[in-house]
């Protein structure tokens, strides 16, 4: 089936959330700290402007706690009095022209004693940089397996490495905004979203309001990749408090720099390895930190650390295990979700680092991994036993053959030892991806879904789980279509407007297909035995079955439910972090062939193969697009996408500085797909998809220019600048032809 | 309309007259409403999407004289008595070979991408000179890497 | 914010004589950058070139080729003539962003936004292109290559307007053009380098290394006189390149990735010019 809503996305005729008419708003801005730290001693308003044209919030104006409800409550909605990081929001402006609103904002001083900012989440912040429990360990976490110590103290080969990964901008092409009203006594918030309830939450606490009172609508969402996970709460919370202030609609939009500036971003990482080897390469011991950068406030981070930790040893058998993880707080901008939450970057620091230990045992990178992927019966760092039946070797052969990955390497000896300023190489990664939220989370969520029956004999999927180019209403469509027999057109999938759906929980962390989809179906199962149909009912039948239904019962709702119901024999220990982590995890591996130029440093991405086993492809054309678009993001964090800062603020807040790749930095994407149901996965076995193409890219292409040109880089992005400090003497490699 | 439409200074108000898709509009501006602003905020063609205000994304992307410019960074007052074109005056059902091809996912990137794609297909002169990623470089698109963009354009040019 | 609106060049003299502190635009592709939230720049005036058809074609005479000031990247791009004998043009014109600027930008805009970073400055500089501006008072030309005084200041006075941009056609036996950046399809350069080489000599011209675009006299005299000979590796430009640019770290790049992308490429480049004949 083709996406759905793609001809309205291709003419231009879908809205998002600048798109929609909306009579007599006015513009909401934000006005911002302008230091990391520190106390707010006065904020100034300028004498040329005449306040009284215009409305004016700030914290007193607040109806509940001044907290933007998440997982910890420390993050104010508005600073009151003490502000943590630059950009933080202190007040809110509106009036009916965008332009005055701009030169309002301009003209509001805040003024800040200035406090010494912990900026470095590295190092071991001095006493006066403390502002979070004693260390500034915003949360620990540790996965322990066996006894590392005494594993490691006993190999024959230990081999080190540190490993950097910076943040990464999501650069979602619409940028987040919100819209807020009142209708009658209902506040009603629209905008881009990716998690309605998250934010009807966050409104419901601030605003003290009962879920009768507030309606949460997500509109249209151009891009999200995490960015607009819990971000979109602080927004929506803006635009409501100046709309209850000034009694008119209120639209809040950011700017491009805005965005970039001062919304979350992926977080930093170093991650650090002591792994202990027999010297045939097989993995003995592996000792891991993980420490990731938070940023001033907790949002997240607990969350982030969690899946970094439990990817951190990769898809390997180890008996003897210990990863160790710390989120740290700083004065930077908080940091938050991005696809892949955590897991790019410990395996972007797990791999590159396979290619080391590869590199110093002189065993080749592939014979590394062939020995120590998992095979079905042995356990994770966490001690969850694959029994799956994926052969984890065989998606490896897969990707070196659709990439002639030997036989390219025998090409690139030959063009290395006679070119006089290009070098190639062929990187490898082998990787895997847990779908849904970890643990008992999907237990926690207790997502609800329903299934409605139409007067006209179609049906309604009423879920929360929203669009943001992933291709949500197209497979729900297709999943509930093929339940029940019914003709795609015969579907619709319902807004997701919190006061007609019930909360099938947030749209991250890959589990839309694999979970909800699942909804859908025992949803549309349920409708079906509402009606007392048999369970092989199908088309017609069920069609004419609902409109009798209504005709029977006018004015009554029919519906189907599901609620989530836990896999059988899937047991996690929150404490000793210890168990089934994830339902399934997806498999991956990818092999990237790069071009170095010697003369400037500068690599491109010249061929890219994605193989991955993923349960059950639903979509192809959507299961592609997935990939493809998780491969060109990895591209541009592992090459050119790099963060500047400013006093833990981003300098770099626009696309002349800050580069993601265009369609001329990258090749076409080959991808391939194996597939092996996942018993418990929507759709007959679909498995968590739309993060796993992040993890590989970085690591296979850092690998690739450690091949070409025996460099080592350990930090992404790997800049010409970083290369070329890396490659030392001024002619490394460059040939006179004699 | 929207507020948008209030014009903050009545006397520096200028009165614009171009051809928008195909027919003559008039349309009162004021001197730094950029051309991406008149055509969402006056018009009402919100088609046309704001990415970036820096002329890098190319989602603002129209045609003025018929070639693909950047809304953002057109003054409205450069435009009079000349054409401009908007996503809006495209045929829908010329688009198929995007829909199969999978160019489109979030959409947000996809009316300024369709806009220059169209105008590769209608120039495959080009095509002797450029490749279809150099000529789509100005369109950034974060979702689909590319390839079911590259994918649809090359279809619609085998359809001609 | 106002905006003039000439419908003919004397018109426009007339009016920038009248307020100099008018902003000449064309294109508008640097100056409307980041417009909305560039509060200050909404209270300025503009003097709108876009009519001023007499100034939109590119003319080929005789002994040198006429680029109008609002002749674009795109107009160059697609002229095959200016491809066959002023390919450096056309790759800096392709290198410039995307189709969507090339169909704006125009030569002249580049040429008094007297960015270090420029795009068609260093290929207009490397063939000895020069500046016509004219004014209420007459006419003026200025070679481009003596054109910049310091960081974004020029020698156009506030009433003048560059109307032409005019190259002498020559016959190179030698040209390249590179752009050096982190990606294909980019605004702006880490490191730009033009060279050409006629009967008229040597052109080096390097941009994003100093605060203005400029020759690079030192690195032209090794390739005039018989130094070459002691050039056997990239560090051996160093001193050459050290007396005629200053990189500096900025937000995109660092003073020593500069300096050394910029010999690396004169370099290899040139490296047919470095070694001795036998």
């Amino acid at each position: 089936m083709r996406r759905r809503e793609a001809l309205a996305k291709l003419t231009g005729r879908e809205q998002y959330v600048d798109d929609l008419p909306l009579e007599g708003f006015l513009w909401g801005m934000t006005v911002r700290s302008p230091a990391p730290r520190g106390r707010v001693t006065a904020v100034r308003f300028g004498k040329d402007v005449d306040w009284s044209q215009f409305v004016v919030v700030d914290h007193r104006d607040i109806p509940g706690p001044n907290v933007v409800a998440l997982i910890e409550e420390d993050q104010p909605v508005l600073a009151a009095g003490y502000v943590r990081h630059v950009h933080e929001p202190v007040l809110l402006v509106a009036h009916a022209s965008r332009e005055a609103a701009r030169r309002a904002v301009r003209s509001i001083e805040v003024v800040v004693e200035a406090e010494p900012p912990a900026l470095d989440f590295r190092v071991v912040a001095p006493a006066e940089q403390i502002q979070y429990g004693p260390d500034n360990v915003l949360k620990r976490l540790k996965i322990e397996k066996g006894d590392v110590e005494r594993a490691l103290a006993r190999a024959p080969v230990v081999v080190s490495g540190t490993y950097e990964t910076g943040a990464q901008e999501h650069v979602y092409l619409e940028t987040q905004g919100m819209i807020a009203y009142l209708e009658d006594d209902v506040l009603v918030v629209k905008g881009s979203m990716q998690c309605p309830y998250y934010v009807l939450k966050a409104l419901q606490h601030a605003l003290a309001r009962d879920e009768t009172r507030v309606r949460v609508v997500q509109t249209p969402t151009g891009g999200g990749f995490g960015g607009k996970e819990e971000f979109p709460s602080h927004i929506a919370l803006h635009a409501a408090l100046l709309a209850l202030k000034s009694g008119r609609p209120v639209k809040l939009i950011y700017d491009r720099g805005e965005d970039m500036a001062a919304t979350t971003k992926r977080h930093p990482a170093l991650v650090r390895h002591r792994t202990g080897l027999s010297r045939d390469g097989r993995l003995l011991a592996q000792d891991v930190e993980v420490v990731i950068d938070g940023g001033a406030y907790v949002t997240l981070s607990p969350v982030v650390l969690s899946r970094a930790i439990i990817h951190a040893a990769g898809p390997y058998a180890c008996e003897h295990v210990r990863i160790q993880g710390r989120a740290m707080f700083t004065n930077a901008v908080p940091f938050g979700a991005f696809r892949g939450f955590g897991a790019p970057q410990t395996q972007f620091a797990g791999e590159r680092h396979m290619d080391v230990v590869a590199r110093t045992l002189a065993v080749d990178p592939v014979e590394l991994r062939r020995v120590n992927l998992l095979k079905d019966g042995q356990t994770t760092a966490t001690g969850q036993v694959i029994r799956d039946s994926t052969d984890r070797v065989a998606v490896m052969e897969r990707a070196l053959e659709l990439s002639r990955y030997r036989e390219k390497q025998g090409e690139h000896t030959a063009f290395n030892a006679t070119h006089e300023t290009l070098r190639r190489g062929m990187g490898l990664a082998t990787f895997f991806h847990g779908a849904g939220f970890t643990g008992g989370g999907e237990v926690a969520l207790k997502s609800r879904l329903r299934v409605a029956g139409r007067a006209d004999g179609g049906v309604e999927v009423l879920s929360a789980n929203i669009e943001m180019g992933q291709g949500t209403l197209t497979v729900f469509t297709e999943l509930a279509a093929a339940r029940l027999g019914l003709d795609p057109d015969d579907v619709t999938i319902a807004e997701a407007d919190t006061s007609r759906v019930p909360n099938s929980g947030p749209t991250v962390a890959s589990r839309t297909t694999m979970i909800v989809g699942g909804l859908v179906e025992r949803a549309a199962d349920d409708l079906r035995r509402r009606l007392g149909l048999d369970h092989s009912a199908r088309g017609a039948d069920v069609k004419q079955a609902i409109r009798r239904w209504h005709l029977e019962h006018p004015a009554e709702p029919l519906f189907g439910e599901a609620a989530y119901e836990k896999p059988p024999g899937i047991e996690w220990d929150d404490k000793s972090y210890r168990g089934d982590a994830y339902g399934a995890f997806a498999w991956a591996a990818y092999v990237a062939e790069v071009e170095v130029d010697l003369r400037t440093c500068a690599t491109r991405v010249i061929d890219f193969t994605a193989v991955q086993e993923v349960g059950k492809v639903l979509n192809p054309t959507l299961a592609r697009g997935q990939v493809q678009g998780g491969v060109v993001q990895g591209i541009g964090w592992a090459l050119m996408e790099e963060c500047t800062w400013q006093d833990g603020a981003m300098a770099n807040n626009q696309l002349t500085n800050y580069l993601i790749p265009t369609s001329d930095d990258v090749p076409s994407i080959r991808v391939a797909f194996i597939e092996n149901p996942y018993p418990h996965g929507g759709g007959g076995g679909a498995k968590g998809l739309g993060e796993l193409p992040i993890d590989g890219p970085a690591p296979a292409i850092v690998n690739a220019v450690a091949a070409a040109t025996g460099a080592d880089p350990r930090t992404i992005p790997v800049t010409p600048e970083r290369l070329m400090e890396l490659m030392e003497i001024a002619d490394f490699g460059l040939r006179n032809a004699d | 309309m929207s507020s948008q439409s209030a014009i903050p200074n009545p006397q520096s108000a200028i009165s614009v007259t171009f051809t928008l898709n195909g027919s003559s509009v008039t349309v009162e501006i004021d001197p730094a409403d950029r051309l991406l602003d008149t055509l969402r905020y006056r018009l009402g063609l919100t088609g046309t999407k704001e990415g970036c205000g820096e002329g890098e994304c190319g989602a603002c992307t129209v045609y003025l004289d018929g070639v693909p410019v950047n809304s953002c960074l057109i003054p409205t007052y450069q435009v009079r008595d000349r054409k401009v074109e908007t996503i809006e005056s495209l045929d829908p059902r010329a688009l198929e070979a995007f829909e199969r091809c999978g160019a489109t996912q979030c959409g947000a990137c996809t009316p300024g991408v369709v806009m220059t794609a169209w105008w590769i297909r209608g120039h495959p002169d080009l095509l002797r000179t450029h490749t279809i990623r150099e000529l789509m470089a100005g369109n950034l698109c974060r979702c689909t890497g590319y390839d079911g963009i590259v994918d649809s354009i090359k279809e619609a040019l085998g359809e001609r | 914010m106002n905006a003039l609106l000439p419908e003919s060049i004397p018109e426009a003299l007339d009016m920038l004589a009248r307020d100099p502190a008018a902003v000449p635009m064309a294109g508008g592709t640097d100056l409307l950058v980041h417009w909305p939230v560039r509060i200050e720049a909404h209270d300025r005036t503009y003097l709108d070139l876009s009519r001023l058809e007499d100034l939109k074609p590119l003319t080929w005479k005789a002994d040198e080729l006429v680029l109008g000031a609002l002749t674009t990247y795109w107009d160059v791009i697609r002229d095959e003539r200016v491809g066959r004998e002023f390919p450096l043009l056309v790759q800096a014109a392709r290198q410039v962003g995307a189709i969507q600027i090339q169909a704006r930008g125009t030569w002249a805009g580049n040429v008094v936004n007297a960015s270090p970073a420029a795009d068609g400055v260093p290929a207009l500089m490397a063939y000895d292109a020069t500046v016509v501006l004219e004014s209420r008072r007459g006419r003026e030309e200025v070679p481009l290559d003596r054109f910049y005084s310091g960081y974004k200041e020029m020698r156009r006075r506030a009433d003048q307007l560059v109307v032409a941009i005019r190259i002498p056609r020559r016959t190179y036996s030698f040209q390249i053009f590179e752009k050096v950046g982190s990606r294909r399809a980019q605004a702006i350069a880490k490191v730009g380098l033009a060279v050409t080489h006629s009967d008229a000599g040597w052109r080096v011209v390097a941009a994003s290394v100093a605060p203005t675009i400029r020759r690079c006299p030192a690195v032209e005299r090794l390739l005039e006189t018989g130094a070459r000979a002691g050039v056997s590796s990239s560090e051996d430009l160093s001193p050459a390149i050290a007396q005629d640019v200053a990189p500096i770290d900025d937000i995109r790049s660092s003073a020593r990735y500069r300096n050394r992308a910029m010999a690396r490429v004169l370099y290899h480049d040139l490296k047919d010019f470095w070694r001795p004949r036998a």
